[in-house]
């Protein structure tokens, strides 16, 4: 067991070298390690949200929410596939539960009911098992002139997973806009996004720009009542919707947007050249711009709603039809407010509403306290642990502490080079797994002690102490990484921060008690050649 | 010069015959923290229970607590929960969960920021929301289950089936304990308890395989003494390692205890809990255990004889 080959001694020490290097960049800051040249590893621990501070929001799509809108509209859709040429007499027309239902009076139109239905069906594109297109919508057409259509559990899934790449997509295009902060966006699972920015101490802002849906449309305020009024009763195809600044105030609206926010070409923050408030101006497409003059020069002195995620944000008269296709959007907008609104505008809106289901932010002066805390505890509790073991086993103590602490930097260099993220319950397990990778030389060493007391040479119970201790140690070792493996894997947040660390030292912790120590002891035993052990 | 031995050689301790009274008592302290777990009840934080928490650092060096709780109660957000931590302007908020779901709870937010105002720098928020807690309950059962399952296959594969049987229990033991402690002190239980609870398996694990390895190899060896007295002579052989293992794991936990800081403290408490109940598990659990499963002392003899040595020879 003492005796190495010169080639395993210098693989050891190779692979002990690149540990180490691995973790030296972490000894520099940011500034120092990229004026470094570029053959130098520069590559420096990844710090969880815990440590250096920062935002972690998980997002799930509003599924009921998204539910009834799209229901909403696709009764008005089939409202109006009815009253095509031949037009189709129904009644009934409403939403039932997750679908819409209506009842056609002449049965004998049902051929003609189905065709016109089919194409609201919406397909989904290929599903990535079946290889057969999924609709949004199952049609059904009863001989007895009842329509369904609703949602199937894979339409829905499948809808539900398209609404979740859009809105990464979006939220990727409103944060790039913000240009501050570097957020991750995922997605997770089924129905959920997480965004997490790390450094972001103060996620308010983030929070307004990521989770507002910025659905804006332009509605005729109808006429027939006072703009200001709070009127309950309303003619069909009329909306009632409150003031953004005082939601006692309702409006009426034309349910039918004139344009949306689909129409714009770019917004930009400005100040109104007269009044000089914050204010957003915006461009519309040629075909946006063609609507809106055509609008305007029919309802000149008519109110119109200017409406953000049905809250009406202001309703100016049209003075004067619009009709160089661009305009502004005034409404006692701070500079902030207007920036913020003129991003959601350029960057799209979400296809559906996102609720925050779980959000954790530490800002980063807890974070600094954090790593502080753990670096005193992590020296401390290393020196101590060193201490006690040169009282108890003398030179040999000295080589088990030299093992620990190249086993520590190896765990961070480790963590470094994998690119794993270092978070509180992290530290923990690297201090942990210095009280347990002593427990492999302890194994050794009392082993040695044993095998001495029972005759044999000093040389002879070095080697069957290390023969027989290996075995244990590998078996106890295997029997904690199992249970730290399966941490990683199943495990989230701290779970897995500590999990990470913990595997990692129990893996190092087999290697350096396989062969730095034994190394170590064998070059002890060649230089001193003792004939006698006290331990 | 005389190095220090805390355990001194040649112990011979009847762990075993210690086992009418050890085995009741690791029992007792099973059956009772189960009781009262189902009686009392841990106190679950927001991780699974869902809710706000905030933690804030005032300007003011002594903040008027009795003032803050009264202005947060007035919200109308339920019961707020006012507490320091540590320093006296550190002060932890707890806001339950509200009725209205995920928006309701962002609202609440709202309103204490309001109310706080620039009085305060917030330095942590966390809510969660009833969905998400739920599942964080579920798939930390699930790890632990997992994690039981696997271990229990390769025990089991590199030693006998009672060995196997032998410690999951013992770990058992040691998780049903360290749950104890967390109703009896009344402590958070949290994601970051369950990982210490989760830790704290591993380390009793790791403790079981060792004893038990070396309760292998005396089987091999002794092939005429009594299974009971074979089992004292492997522990009080391993007795020197255990403790000194034991007491660098302590000194490590007790470092992360006192300069760990505040964020962490109930975690390495738990660990150190789990950590002792592990030493008396592995010692007066796992191994009469193999005992009452009928290990029997030529179990091992048809194996291979150096199974479990050293991988290589040198």
């Amino acid at each position: 067991m003492l005796h190495f080959t010169r080639w395993k001694m210098i693989g050891i020490l190779a692979i002990v070298l690149v540990g180490i290097l691995a973790a030296v960049p972490n000894l520099f800051s940011k500034e120092t390690v990229d004026s470094w040249p570029s053959w130098v590893p520069k590559r420096q621990m990844v710090l969880g949200l815990d440590l250096q501070g920062g935002a972690y929001l998980l997002y799930e799509v509003d599924k009921q929410d998204y539910v009834q809108r799209r229901l909403r509209t696709l009764v008005s859709e089939i409202r109006k596939a009815m009253l095509q040429e031949p037009r189709i007499g129904y009644s009934g027309l409403g939403v039932q539960g997750q679908g819409v239902q209506l009842r056609i009076r002449d049965t004998s139109q049902l051929d003609l009911v189905q065709k016109r239905l089919q194409p609201l069906q919406n397909p989904l594109g290929n599903s990535l098992l079946g290889g057969t297109a999924i609709n949004e919508f199952d049609l059904t057409v009863g001989s007895d002139g009842l329509v369904q259509m609703s949602y199937s559990e894979a339409g829905l899934t499948q809808r539900i997973r398209q609404i979740v790449d859009q809105s990464i997509e979006v939220i990727a295009r409103r944060i790039d806009q913000l240009g501050t902060v570097e957020p991750s966006i995922q997605r997770q699972g089924q129905d959920r996004i997480l965004v997490e920015a790390p450094g972001l101490g103060d996620p308010e802002r983030l929070k307004s720009l990521v989770g507002q849906t910025a659905q804006l449309t332009f509605h005729l305020v109808d006429s027939s009542f006072q703009t200001g009024q709070a009127e309950p009763q309303r003619k069909p195809g009329t909306i009632v919707l409150p003031g953004q600044d005082n939601p006692n105030v309702q409006y009426v609206l034309e349910e039918t947007p004139l344009i949306t926010g689909e129409d714009l070409t770019d917004a930009q923050a400005t100040f109104d050249q007269r009044s000089n408030e914050p204010v957003v101006s915006f461009r519309l497409t040629t075909g946006g711009a063609q609507t809106f003059g055509d609008v305007t020069q029919k309802n000149v002195n008519r109110a119109f709603a200017i409406v953000l995620d049905d809250k009406v944000i202001s309703a100016p008269v049209i003075r004067e039809p619009i009709l160089g296709g661009s305009g502004q959007i005034s409404g006692s907008f701070s500079v902030q407010s207007a920036n913020d609104l003129a991003i959601l505008l350029r960057a799209g809106s979400l296809p559906a509403k996102l609720t925050i289901v779980e959000e954790r932010n530490v800002g980063p002066g807890l974070g600094a306290d954090s790593i502080r805390a753990g670096k005193i505890a992590a020296i401390i509790g290393t020196a101590a642990v060193c201490a006690f073991m040169i009282a108890t086993y003398g030179v040999l103590g000295w080589i088990a502490n030299i093992a620990v602490v190249v086993n520590v930097i190896m765990i961070f260099g480790i963590v470094t080079l994998l690119g794993a993220t270092l978070s509180l319950p992290g530290i923990a397990g690297v201090i942990i797994t210095v009280g347990t990778a002593v427990d492999s030389n302890v194994l050794i060493y009392e082993r040695i002690r044993e095998e001495y007391r029972s005759g044999r040479s000093a040389i002879a119970s070095i080697d069957a102490g290390f023969h027989r201790a290996l075995g244990t140690i590998l078996d106890a070792n295997v029997t904690t990484l199992i249970a730290a493996l399966v941490l990683f894997y199943l495990g989230s947040g701290p779970i897995r921060g500590f999990a990470v660390t913990h595997a990692i030292g129990v893996a190092t912790t087999m290697f350096t008690a396989f062969t730095f120590t034994r190394l170590l002891v064998a070059l002890w035993v060649r230089w001193r050649r003792p004939t006698k052990i006290t331990l | 010069m005389r190095h220090l031995r805390l355990v001194p050689d040649n112990t011979k301790i009847p762990f075993m015959r210690m086992r009418r009274w050890t085995f009741p008592i690791a029992a007792f302290l099973s059956i009772m923290s189960v009781v009262l777990f189902f009686a009392v009840g841990p106190n679950y934080g927001i991780d699974f229970l869902g809710g706000t928490v905030i933690e804030i650092q005032t300007k003011d060096p002594k903040p008027d607590l009795g003032k803050l709780r009264g202005s947060l109660n007035d919200l109308g957000i339920g019961d707020v929960q006012v507490q320091t931590i540590g320093e006296e302007n550190s002060i932890l908020i707890r806001i339950g969960q509200q009725a209205g779901g995920e928006t309701a709870q962002q609202e609440a937010i709202g309103k204490v920021r309001t109310a706080i105002g620039d009085s305060a720098e917030f330095r942590r928020i966390e809510i969660v929301g009833p969905r998400v807690s739920g599942e964080l309950a579920f798939n930390g059962a699930l790890a632990m289950i997992v994690t039981f399952a696997a271990i229990a296959v390769y025990v089991w594969f590199r030693f006998e089936w009672q060995f196997a049987v032998g410690s999951i229990i013992s770990a058992a033991n040691v998780v049903v304990m360290t749950f104890g402690f967390y109703v009896v002190t009344q402590h958070e239980f949290n994601l970051t308890s369950l990982a210490a609870i989760l830790t704290t398996v591993g380390y009793s694990l790791n403790d079981t395989v060792v004893v038990y390895d070396r309760i292998r190899e005396t089987l091999r060896k002794y092939k005429k003494i009594s299974l009971g007295d074979l089992i004292d002579r492997a522990i009080n052989d391993m007795l020197g390692r255990t403790v000194i293992t034991t007491m660098t794991t302590l000194i490590a936990l007790f470092s992360l205890y006192i300069f760990g800081g505040e964020v962490i403290r109930a975690f390495t408490l738990a660990m150190i809990f789990g950590v002792i109940a592990a030493i008396f598990s592995s010692i007066c659990v796992a191994a009469p255990v193999l005992i009452y499963f009928g290990l029997r002392s030529d179990a091992m003899n048809d194996k291979k004889k150096d199974e479990g040595a050293a991988p290589q020879k040198a």
